[in-house]
């Protein structure tokens, strides 16, 4: 009787219906996305950039362990004696359509050079274009360094 | 009179119930199966011949993209068997988080099986709910590692940082002004094992909501009560493991019988079904949340106690900080050896076994004692599953083979390796 009861009212079906009721009326939790954004943590990996030091001199040194641990083979790395007696790159590529970001270019640098932004919202319209020389990186470094700056020194005690 | 033949009907790889790449040819006599035969290799890329040709490090990334939905697992097994090989002691504290993030790995993954099996079934709104959830543990992966999916967190010898102190949080926008932002970031205040604490406590009332919505729910039960039904001798003999396993009744879980990391000091229980159908294999999932939020619950009292390292101080397998790289000559150099020629690992061959929200999850390697593996196997627990697939949809009707597949919860990332 009982059964007969649940089977012939849909109970089961009306709770099931009550829960999808609550949400309806409850508060939404969409993040309307161009507008707002999801919290973002010091550690996000995204575009890359190259960094310079305050005296605006570029950090990289060519010493090419970001293009030995890249597992993508992404990196492109050319270097040469510049007319100071100092080594740096004369050619710096990351091809973005192989990089899987993995963060391990940033984990390897010794000086802090190639570092992983918070930025995730670049785009191509050609493939080609999603191949970062250097002066694109260099480019990336100026336009966010105060945000890069801050990331890195947020997560510095942990690494 | 007319000659009637079955009909060959081609299910995928473009079909969305097909999850992700698979091509099934379904044999079919009017709308019931003769015969499933699937079709796999479209998501090939290689990863176990790559790995022959990178550092054990390099491929430590490529271990996320296998199975996709459940990333922090599969670094677990290929760390593990490193660690085997090499014998290096693991922190404590780095097996609690590991642990941790397993079990968090587990609920993601059953949070899309559950999603994914169910609006396929047709219960729209599951997919939704489930992916609330799934949302607050992607923060967690996020602050953790710095990516949402592919976090390349476990390392051999422990994990890369240690936990953060703070949570990310929202910012004030156009669309939510400051109170409103500040509700959202209530929960965020602590740190990050507050985060968690605070999921967990929240946590089994989504897994009730789900199951008012499902587990009584007739339509439900008419799609997966008595489809797929697999015997526990049938299991075992195709090779069956996970909740595959669990759901015919055989309490089989790696966690309990071979355990590893501290699996061996967690409190759980291991759920076993009964009659081995698709809604039973539910169930064993739908206790499995439960289960692994007992586990991330103990583990968040341990690691809130206990602060310490969280990689080996062995720098033949782990890198030194990176204060100690810029400040000591010798770890310079370790840094720079380790960045590119990578770690040793002495010669012999290992098989590390671990239990995967889908199953066993294998890593066998052989090492000649170079930089790279000799070889590398890696055992998929979906690769049984789906062999076992034609067995299970024979006689059932072709919307029924919809429902196997979701109980299976294949992800061709790691079939097809």
């Amino acid at each position: 009787m009982n059964k007969f009861f649940k089977t012939f009212f849909l109970l089961e079906l009306l709770k099931g219906l009550s829960v999808t009721l609550r949400y309806f009326f409850a508060r939404k939790i969409t993040v309307q996305f161009p507008e707002e954004k999801t919290p973002m943590s010091p550690r996000f990996r995204g575009l890359h950039a190259q960094r310079r030091y305050a005296n605006g001199e570029e950090r990289c040194i060519a010493c090419k362990l970001c293009e030995a641990v890249c597992p993508a083979m992404a990196i492109t790395i050319e270097s040469e004696q510049r007319d100071d007696g100092t080594r740096r790159t004369s050619r710096y590529d990351i091809d973005l359509t192989k990089c899987i970001f993995c963060g391990f270019c940033e984990e390897a640098c010794p000086v802090d050079a190639i570092v992983e932004t918070h930025i995730f919202e670049y785009h191509g319209e050609k493939r080609g274009d999603l191949y970062y020389t250097k002066p694109m990186l260099l480019a990336v470094g100026d336009k966010y360094e105060a945000e890069i700056a801050k990331n890195k020194a947020a997560d510095a005690k942990y690494r | 009179m007319a000659d009637i033949r079955n009909y060959t009907l081609n299910f995928g790889p473009q079909h969305p119930a097909a999850h992700g790449v698979l091509r099934l040819v379904l044999e079919l006599d009017g709308e019931v199966v003769q015969r499933a035969d699937p079709h796999i290799g479209l998501l090939h890329r290689g990863t176990e011949k790559l790995a022959e040709s990178k550092t054990y490090l390099q491929s430590l990334p490529y271990m996320d993209r296998l199975d996709y939905v459940s990333m922090m697992c599969n670094e677990h097994a290929y760390c593990l068997a490193i660690e085997k090989l090499t014998g290096v002691d693991v922190p404590l504290r780095a097996q609690y988080i590991r642990v941790m993030f397993a079990e968090i790995t587990r609920i993601l993954n059953h949070l899309l099986w559950i999603g994914a099996h169910s609006i396929d079934i047709g219960a729209m709104t599951m997919f939704l709910y489930a992916f609330r959830e799934r949302e607050d543990l992607m923060d967690l992966y996020e602050a953790v590692s710095g990516a949402r999916l592919h976090a390349a967190y476990f390392r051999p010898g422990g994990v890369y940082r240690d936990l953060p102190d703070t949570m990310p949080q929202y910012t004030a926008s156009k669309i939510k002004n400051a109170r409103e932002v500040a509700r959202l970031n209530e929960n965020r205040q602590g740190t990050m094992l507050d985060f968690i604490e605070d999921f967990t406590r929240r946590f089994p009332a989504c897994i009730d909501e789900y199951e008012t919505l499902l587990t009584d729910n007739r339509i439900w039960k008419q799609r997966t009560v008595g489809i797929g039904v697999v015997s526990p001798e049938r299991a075992l003999q195709l090779g069956f493991t996970g909740p595959m396993l669990r759901g015919s009744g055989v309490a089989w879980d790696l966690r309990k019988t071979q355990p590893y990391d501290v699996y061996a000091e967690m409190d759980f229980d291991i759920p076993v079904g009964k009659t081995g159908d698709c809604y039973d294999r539910y169930l064993v999932r739908m206790e499995e949340f439960r289960q692994s939020n007992r586990i991330i619950a103990q583990c968040v009292k341990w690691l809130k106690a206990n602060p310490g390292p969280v990689i080996t101080e062995n720098h033949k397998v782990a890198p030194p900080s990176r204060e100690g790289m810029k400040t000591n000559m010798e770890e310079l150099i370790h840094h720079f050896k380790l960045f590119t020629e990578g770690m040793h690992v002495p010669e012999g061959e290992v098989y590390v076994g671990t239990e995967h929200p889908k199953g066993e999850f294998g890593i066998y390697m052989v090492s000649d004692g170079a930089n790279k593996p000799y070889r590398l196997k890696i055992r998929a627990p979906g690769y049984a599953h789906i062999a076992g697939l034609d067995e299970m949809a024979r006689g059932h009707m072709i919307a029924d083979v919809v429902a196997i597949i979701g109980t299976q919860d294949i992800v061709f990332g790691e079939i097809d390796r």
